[in-house]
């Protein structure tokens, strides 16, 4: 599944998670911390600072079996969206 | 829910270097975020990260007591495996971790507790070493080199740090 930009920039997320200011782990902790609250098939979005998540979040999506969608370069920082397994 | 692959991750922490702990503590709080069972066992200098930073009043023997002042006593007091530049070297790393927000050993242990990894302390290296049980941190199994075999054999990844 490809997403644009502009489509990711408007998706509203059921979950959002703030991991700025946090080094590897501290995204997939913030990932796995907030999968939870998020209903299965919807949409959480995580906000990180680490740029190594944009390999990192993708690599636990996988093994979660949840769906990695892309992401969106803010200034400062990086909003990447997941689908929660259905 | 999709089907995820719950596996499990063994790590031998014999160093005691605040370096390499952090190297042993961000792959295994890391497995754990991604689903893993991971189970630490900690041996010889492994131990120092463990300790309580206070004395605790146990009878030792004059070696015990000697290798007590001289190993590091818990995860605030370890020095670095390179540039330890006679102690300036932790702060030195403390304090660029803190700049890349990496979170310090002792909170890292904290997030291990919390994500459920087990850490077995090896009681053969702590009788060598003189280490008690009064002098670890709580929450912690004790066992030998057979536990940590069984645990290894349902593993698919080992690591010796």
């Amino acid at each position: 599944m490809t997403i644009s930009i502009d489509e990711l920039r408007d998706l509203k997320a059921d979950a959002v998670v703030d991991a700025r200011g946090t080094s590897c782990p501290g995204p997939i902790l913030a990932a796995k911390k907030g999968i939870p609250a998020v209903p299965a098939g919807g949409l959480m979005e995580v906000m990180a600072t680490d740029s190594g998540t944009l390999k990192d979040l993708p690599a636990w999506c996988k093994k979660m079996g949840h769906d990695f969608l892309g992401y969106v370069e803010e200034p400062g920082y990086l909003r990447l969206f997941l689908r929660k397994a259905a | 829910m999709a089907e995820t692959t719950t596996t499990k991750k063994t790590i031998v922490v014999f160093s005691g270097e605040m370096d390499k702990i952090l190297a042993a503590f961000v792959i295994a709080n890391g497995a754990a975020a991604m689903g893993d069972d991971v189970t630490m066992f900690f041996t010889f200098w492994g131990l120092n990260v463990l300790r309580v930073d206070a004395s605790a009043h146990v009878a030792k023997t004059p070696l015990e007591r000697a290798f007590g002042w001289m190993m590091p006593r818990g995860a605030d007091h370890l020095r670095t495996s390179h540039f330890n530049l006679a102690g300036a070297g932790p702060h030195l790393m403390g304090h660029m971790m803190k700049r890349h927000h990496v979170d310090p050993v002792r909170s890292m242990i904290e997030t291990a507790r919390e994500q459920g990894i087990k850490m077995i302390a090896c009681t053969m290296s702590m009788d060598v070493m003189g280490i008690h049980r009064e002098e670890l941190i709580d929450g912690l199994e004790y066992a030998g080199v057979a536990t940590y075999l069984g645990e290894a054999d349902e593993a698919n990844v080992n690591l010796f740090i």
